[in-house]
């Protein structure tokens, strides 16, 4: 190709200076990395085995019921971890001005967007031979996906401004407002509800033991997943950084 | 007014490269510069309407980050946008940015600066049915409204009509009367050199000639330029 | 001039230069009917929920008429880059975002009233007698959508698509506003009294208060360049 052939030929010319930062962070492939790679991978292989295989089938629910670990660790990472992350980094890049934080905060809103929709995707199909119906206007349900629109609202503001600070510092704004809003939204959604009461019992009250246990194996191996997801992206948003920071110091000269 | 070792970027693209300028109490200084050079973007650094990158950047003694209000009381900015509300009157536009600046006696003053760009009479008339001169007019009383100390014009002239040209520069000339420091920027080289103190080139981010006006020669100062603008390439990253 | 004088200030030259023009005014008013017409052919008269679809249909339509308004809070200010000039003047940033955040707490609730009565109208809802509930009611829910909107009003404002990007910030997080203000003018229109749904109101009042102290905090950052 040929703006391959130019950037090849940029980087033999290039000066020292440009690729100073080379072996640096964002850099090459590092152990730690695929580490967490593999354990990621070898932990949702255990938690799959444990959460189809070896948990007893649920009496009333049938093999329907599996569904719900998974259901659950997606849930706890959308509300939990990444928000959380989008949240802080952007807080910390307000502090900070450092555009690392807003990659690392991007990156944990496209994960988020992953698991938000992996819940509103798994709830339904276990909601529909269970309680009758695939959707219920729950507190839950609501708020994660008014969560959903949040974390697509983030990431389309985000397509909108060019890369760069402003983009970083608009971006941390309805950041943190949206991760301001959310309890406040599960609390209202939850007052609505219970002035005309749903079917739904609470979830998670009688698990048995064992159910138990491949339930917090989901949740240990999504967050490891999460990590590791996480950590690619950001290197690659910091590899893509550098990029066009060298295309730029080349164009110049 | 002092800026040391200025840096502005804009994502990677550095718009002004280590620029170092300093400027009297009292002195007008223009500074020529084709487009890109990053004329614009330092006077906006300099009036605090964006912040530098790296560097020290005072003006009136003030930092223009730690001490922005104080900077910000100090100035006035004239630029080819009038900054002017269309749907109020030009008296209304003005009793706005004086109740904003804090102008004491607002009417009073009000009037003698419409008195002084000749709009007297036409003061109740909404700024959408102004011609473009008498607009820029009007946005050099709005600039003059709280008496600052230092000036900022940003291409004033653009835009403009001869007679509003005219009237810009009789404004200009009262106003360069050895208290105000004026700073002015324009890639008109005739109008540029007219009234000022001293002479600035800054191509692509950096200042690269700087003289007063008594040591330029006005003749030939079209080729020092194109010699300047014409190095401009060859600046080593 | 104090600081709340100077946030007026601005809010003044707001209403001044809109009671000229009247653009927005006028085009927030008749979406605002056109919302209230339209969803009374989704609603069969009749059905057994009448009375808790109501108050509804008036939040969803004063919600997409005030985001008309929301929308032209900044990008009026882009006329003539008057928001270049506002912010040459040597005030603080929150004077300047109070002084909108009252501009828009204005129109949208004088908008808010003309529908209130055109919808009492269509609907046969006797809106006088629960008037002071109401206000109330209508007052704490335009605080809060003024507050968030006024802030992305600023976020969106460089943007392109700006119209529809503010619309999809803003509904999501305006959630509980919707929420609570429907809730309670539910409680008022069937004439339990406005504390019936006390703590729909509390809720109003901390969803206010949080959102006007974090938009005032992170507004600085919005403007900056």
């Amino acid at each position: 190709m040929a703006e391959e052939q130019t950037l090849k030929r940029a980087f033999a010319e290039a000066p020292p200076a440009v690729l100073e930062r080379r072996g640096g962070r964002g850099g090459d492939r590092s152990l730690w990395v695929d580490v967490l790679g593999a354990s990621s991978v070898l932990a949702i292989l255990f938690a799959l085995y444990l959460a189809l295989i070896w948990a007893p089938t649920e009496a009333v629910m049938g093999d329907i019921q599996r569904l719900f670990y998974f259901h659950v660790a997606a849930a706890w990472l959308a509300l939990g971890p990444s928000f959380g992350v989008v949240a802080a980094c952007s807080a910390l890049y307000l502090w900070k001005k450092d555009l690392r934080f807003d990659r690392i905060a991007s990156a944990s809103a496209e994960l988020g967007v992953m698991f938000t929709t992996i819940t509103l995707v798994t709830g339904p199909i276990w909601a529909r031979p269970i309680w009758g119906a695939y959707w219920t206007w729950d507190p839950r349900l609501t708020t994660t996906l008014v969560l959903w629109f949040i974390f697509v609202a983030y990431l389309m503001l985000r397509s909108a401004v060019d890369a760069g600070h402003k983009r970083a510092r608009l971006s941390a704004v309805f950041g943190i407002v949206g991760w301001i809003d959310v309890p406040i939204v599960f609390m209202s959604i939850r007052w609505w509800r219970t002035i005309h009461p749903t079917v739904i019992a609470s979830e998670g009250g009688g698990l048995a033991p064992d159910m138990r246990l491949a339930l917090f194996v989901a949740i240990g191996a999504f967050t490891l997943l999460y990590a590791y997801l996480l950590v690619v992206r950001v290197r690659q948003e910091d590899l893509a950084t550098r990029l066009d920071r060298v295309r730029h110091q080349l164009y110049l000269r | 007014m002092r800026v040391r070792r200025l840096w502005k970027y804009y994502g990677h693209f550095p718009a002004l490269r280590g620029l170092d300028l300093e400027l009297e109490r009292g002195r007008f200084l223009t500074v020529f510069g084709p487009n890109g050079a990053g004329k614009t973007t330092l006077i906006k650094v300099l009036s605090t309407q964006i912040k530098p990158s790296e560097g020290l950047v005072e003006v009136g003694g003030h930092d223009v980050i730690g001490a922005a209000d104080r900077v910000r009381s100090q100035i006035g900015v004239i630029s080819h946008n009038t900054y002017l509300y269309p749907s109020l009157t030009a008296f209304e536009n003005l009793k706005f940015y004086g109740r904003m600046y804090g102008v004491g006696d607002l009417e009073e003053r009000s009037r003698e600066l419409l008195e002084r760009v000749g709009l007297r009479g036409r003061e109740d008339d909404r700024v959408s049915e102004y011609s473009r001169g008498m607009q820029q007019r009007l946005s050099i009383a709005r600039a003059l409204l709280h008496e600052p100390e230092i000036m900022f014009l940003d291409e004033p002239y653009t835009g403009l009509d001869q007679h509003a040209s005219r009237m810009l520069r009789g404004v200009l000339a009262t106003l360069h009367d050895g208290r105000r420091t004026i700073f002015m920027v324009t890639h008109n080289l005739e109008e540029g050199l007219e009234m000022c103190d001293e002479v600035a080139i800054q191509v692509a981010g950096r200042i690269c000639y700087r003289e007063p006006i008594d040591r330029v020669d006005r003749e030939h100062f079209g080729d020092t330029y194109f010699e300047c603008v014409g190095g401009g390439h060859k600046w080593d990253s | 001039m104090g600081f709340l004088g100077q946030a007026w200030t601005i809010a003044w030259k707001d209403i001044l230069g809109e009671l000229r023009t009247r653009e927005m005014v006028f085009s927030m008013l008749l979406f605002g009917f056109l919302v209230i017409l339209i969803f009374n052919f989704g609603i069969e008269p009749g059905l057994r929920d009448e009375a808790l679809v109501k108050p509804g249909v008036l939040w969803a339509a004063f919600v997409f008429a005030g985001i008309l308004g929301l929308n032209r809070s900044f990008s009026s200010e882009k006329e003539n880059d008057c928001l270049q000039g506002l912010l040459l003047c040597p005030v603080d940033r929150a004077v300047i975002y109070l002084g909108k955040f009252l501009g828009n707490f204005v129109f949208v609730l004088a908008m808010s009233l003309a529908v209130l009565l055109f919808f009492s109208v269509l609907y046969n809802v006797d809106v006088i007698a629960v008037l002071p509930g109401l206000l109330v009611i209508l007052g704490l829910a335009t605080v809060g959508f003024s507050a968030v909107g006024t802030l992305f009003s600023a976020v969106s404002v460089g943007i392109k698509t700006r119209d529809v990007l503010l619309a999809i910030l803003l509904f999501p997080v305006l959630v509980p506003v919707i929420l609570a203000a429907a809730k309670s003018s539910a409680f008022v229109m069937n004439g339990e009294g406005l504390f019936a749904g006390g703590s729909w109101l509390a809720m109003l009042v901390v969803y206010d208060v949080v959102f006007l102290a974090v938009s005032v905090m992170v507004f600085d950052y919005v403007l900056e360049e």
